[in-house]
């Protein structure tokens, strides 16, 4: 069947399974566009700007696990994928993106709208491709789709021609199959290995296991869960490993990391093995390299082999599918209770566990905090999916909400890119539509990319966006108030009247500036029927707790200052311990003086400013 | 850190040099020379890259290269026993008085000259970097107008196959994997 490459583009994506893309036209795709008329099984959604395509695309893979797609034009349209692809890359998500590309006889001459795509992404991309004949597109975009979902997945750009969109070459499918004689999607780990590991695990007394999102990307929560339970493991997770195991299990410690729970961070200080399964010892969560997990000895799943040894020596490397190592070493290890490590967890929970969130009196104050953990309360009951930007709110949300499943928290983690959780948002909806799908995204990160607001609107979904708006770039401003001496350089900012831009883009706009508040304001967006932006106006300078400061050793955490009664993170009423030992101890908190967050009087507790911090 | 000679069989596609080079400077690797070649199989080429790095650090350099899609196989060759072998051309200048000496060292170099003018000879000489580094040392003297090196290339010795895979490594926590100082240390 003789077919125009356009053609063939739409044939292979419907053949993918593909029922949405995200894009966006422009001349040197839009022969691609003109084809599109004819598969009206694929969906697509204009975005209005191509980053928001990325991030659809992105958003879309990590809620459905199937790959996301991005359509752009040249030029202009192919850079502003950049840092969608960039994001999706850091994360390992699944998209793939097709970007048209000038006419192959002017590549080189710096012909209209022409940018070296596969330049440009090179570096950002799992792989792409430059196809410049109709004939090589069905194989480009066969292999696309195999490379971004298969072993570690990762993006794929495909740069395509507009003449070789025009041209007309035979489509078989069949005959496209990929071949990559040099691609390894996996590998196998030697069965020494695995009995190396299972005595590391059977000898270990403190044995804790660092879940990431590999467990997400290869869905073994059940089976980490039951090496867990066998062995008397304690579990904690990345940033990106929330929900692969429920908030609620007994054996979840909580976050680790630079905002992760102090007691989590201790754990890992102390262990005398750390079982890393799918997670990449990123700088935010080691903190000090040379200081980091000093007594315990490491194992080390990961698919991929270059994650080894990369910032964190190990004992023992197991390279593979978590799935299959994980079924693999569970024979070989013995049951195992480890009370005492238990109770000295336990022991130190208690004391950093040191407040209710639900005891707090309210002084009239709306802390983010309290948002997010109203929100969770809420919302527990519903499927939900919370999509959340970059910044304190990101940070709160991790300590405050409770995800129960895999794939309900989508975050940018590794890039941590701003102005990714509206769009991403608007992807999960269409991987999901049945489920809620809340975005929770800083003042500051959502006039990034505020403007899919309309593209919500025109395709009639339903986000709930909960702008945490504490009039600055909170993050930002938090660093300048521990390091560089409160100097707010560039961090205050102001922003549209968020209801009435919500409203301009005829959608609902609701403001909550007390806790008394949140309640109602949560129940009216629920209950609307389209998209809800709720501006929460919440304390301006609050900070996040606990903090290890970059390139601090882990246990080095600014915590927060005692007379301030924000809790330091992640405690409530329906945290349980295994063990009757284990319950957090409750203290009663005192119940003024919430205005002012850090007073300086509490600086000696803080390191002095670093010279060159990372962000 | 020492210099490691790795060698790679890459599909011969179109970036496929620049997917190399680009993997060697995004992750901080620093190149001492890289080198390639057709090979005997139609549509792959061979590739030599001198690198300087620590064995840990080696082995995440193999894993990296295995990562690109288009890299076919990847061999440490720095602790097998292998031939390496550069090509060098050195342009030197000589006098009715130096003529002589600087023959007598392509003599001892077991070079060749191959042009000759009043003022110069040029001389290719072959073997290890090494060999040719010294050979440029004996020659400055003399005052070296053009110098042009092509990198080394080798190949294992004896029947043993090449790897095929990634080091599916269980490494020592020994301090050749400097966290931050071993001049690869990834910003990831
Ligand atoms: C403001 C901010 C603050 C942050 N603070 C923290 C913090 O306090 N704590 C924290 O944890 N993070 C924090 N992060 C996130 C952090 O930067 C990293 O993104 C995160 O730690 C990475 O988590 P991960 O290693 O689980 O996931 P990834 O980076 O996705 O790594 C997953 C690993 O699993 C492997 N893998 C994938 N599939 C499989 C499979 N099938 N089998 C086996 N292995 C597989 C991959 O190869 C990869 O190595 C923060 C980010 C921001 C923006
Ligand atoms: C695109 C981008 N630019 C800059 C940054 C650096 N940065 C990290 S957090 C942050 C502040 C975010 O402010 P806001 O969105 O208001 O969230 P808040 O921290 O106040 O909750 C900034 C500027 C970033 N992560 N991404
Ligand atoms: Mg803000």
């Amino acid at each position: 069947m003789k077919l125009t490459g356009a053609e063939i583009i739409w044939e292979c994506l419907q053949k993918e399974g593909v029922d949405v893309v995200f894009g966006y036209p422009g001349g040197a795709i839009l022969p691609t566009y003109d084809a599109m008329t004819k598969y009206p099984k694929i969906h697509h959604v204009l975005v209005r700007h191509e980053q928001g395509a990325t991030h659809m695309a992105d958003g879309y893979a990590r809620a459905s696990g199937k790959v996301g797609v991005a359509i752009a034009t040249s030029g202009p349209g192919a850079t502003n994928m950049v840092t969608g692809i960039a994001t999706a890359m850091m994360d390992s998500s699944p998209i793939v993106c097709i970007t048209g590309q000038v006419g192959s006889k002017a590549i080189g001459t710096d012909a209209f709208q022409e940018t070296d795509v596969t330049g440009v992404t090179l570096p950002i991309t799992k792989h792409n491709y430059l196809v410049t004949k109709p004939g090589e597109i069905a194989r480009a975009i066969r292999e696309a789709f195999y490379i971004a979902k298969s072993g570690r997945p990762g993006p794929v750009l495909v740069d395509i021609t507009k003449d070789a969109q025009q041209m007309t070459a035979e489509f078989d499918w069949e005959g496209a199959a990929p071949r990559l004689p040099g691609y390894r999607p996996s590998y196998h780990a030697p069965m020494s290995e695995y009995a190396r590991a299972a005595d590391l695990i059977n000898s270990a007394k403190r044995p804790l296991i660092l879940a990431g999102q590999g467990i997400l990307k290869s869905g073994t929560t059940a089976e980490v869960l039951a090496l867990a339970k066998k062995a008397g493991i304690p579990i904690t997770t990345t940033l990106l490993g929330i929900g692969v195991i429920p908030a609620s299990s007994p054996l979840n410690l909580g976050m680790m990391g630079m905002h992760g729970e102090a007691w989590v961070n201790q754990a890992i200080q102390q262990a005398d093995l750390l079982i890393a399964l799918g997670m990449r010892f990123d700088d935010r969560v080691t903190g000090n390299l040379k200081t980091y997990a000093l007594n315990a000895k490491k194992i080390h799943v990961d698919i991929d082999p270059t994650e080894i040894n990369k910032n964190v020596p190990v004992d023992v490397a197991l390279i593979g599918d978590l799935r299959e190592v994980l079924a693999l070493v569970e024979p070989q290890v013995k049951k195992a209770t480890h009370s005492d490590w238990w109770t000295s967890i336990n022991a130190q929970r208690g004391d950093a566990a040191v407040r209710d969130i639900q005891a707090l009196p309210d002084s009239g104050h709306l802390y983010a905090a309290h948002v997010i953990n109203d929100l969770w309360r809420l919302t527990q009951k519903r499927d939900t999916i919370v999509v959340t930007d970059v910044g304190q709110h990101q940070m709160w949300e991790a300590q405050y909400y409770r995800h129960e499943k895999p794939r309900s928290l989508i975050t940018s983690g590794g890039l941590g890119t701003m102005g990714f959780a509206l769009p991403a948002a608007i992807g999960a909806k269409f991987a999901c539509p049945d489920k809620d799908v809340w975005v929770v995204v800083g003042d500051g990160g959502f006039q990034m990319t505020s403007c899919e607001l309309a593209t919500a609107e025109q395709e009639g979904i339903k986000v709930n966006v909960a702008i945490i708006n504490n009039s600055f770039l909170g993050m930002v401003r938090q660093w300048q108030e521990f390091f560089y001496d409160k100097r707010y350089a560039a961090t205050p900012m102001t922003g549209p009247d968020f209801v009435k831009l919500a409203e301009a883009y005829r959608l609902k706009g609701l403001r909550c500036n007390t806790r008394a508040d949140v309640k109602s304001t949560v129940e009216k967006t629920l209950a609307a029927k389209g998209t809800v932006v709720i501006d929460f106006v919440v304390e301006k300078e609050d900070s996040v707790f606990p903090m290890v400061p970059a390139g601090a050793d882990l246990d080095k955490m600014i915590r927060r200052p005692k007379q301030d009664v924000m809790l330091e993170s992640g405690s409530d009423k329906d945290w349980e311990m295994p063990s009757a030992s284990a319950a957090p101890v409750k203290k009663s908190a005192p119940a003024r003086g919430r205005g002012k967050t850090l007073p300086t009087t509490k600086k000696a507790t803080r390191p002095a400013p670093r010279k060159s911090p990372r962000r | 850190m020492a210099k490691h000679t790795l060698i790679a069989y890459v599909e011969d596609v179109p970036g496929v040099l620049n997917r190399i080079s680009s993997l060697f400077r995004r992750r901080n690797f620093n190149i001492d020379s890289l080198t390639v070649g057709r090979t005997e199989q139609a549509g792959v080429s061979r590739l030599t890259v001198v690198v300087e790095a620590t064995d840990a650090g080696a082995r995440i350099v193999e894993a990296n290269l295995y990562k690109l899609v288009n890299v076919l196989r990847v061999d440490d060759l720095t602790h097998k026993s292998a031939l390496m072998r550069e090509l060098g051309l050195v342009k030197v200048k000589v006098t009715p008085q130096t003529r002589a000496q600087v023959l007598q060292l392509v003599e001892v170099f077991r070079a060749r000259v191959v042009d000759v003018d009043e003022e110069t000879l040029v001389i290719e000489v072959t073997g290890t970097p090494e060999k040719i580094g010294k050979f440029e040392l004996v020659l400055r003297p003399y005052g070296i107008v053009e110098i042009v090196r092509t990198g080394a290339v080798a190949m294992a010795r004896g029947s043993a196959l090449l790897s095929s895979a990634p080091p599916l490594v269980r490494t020592d926590t020994s301090a050749d994997h400097g966290n931050d100082d071993s001049g690869l240390s990834m910003s990831v």
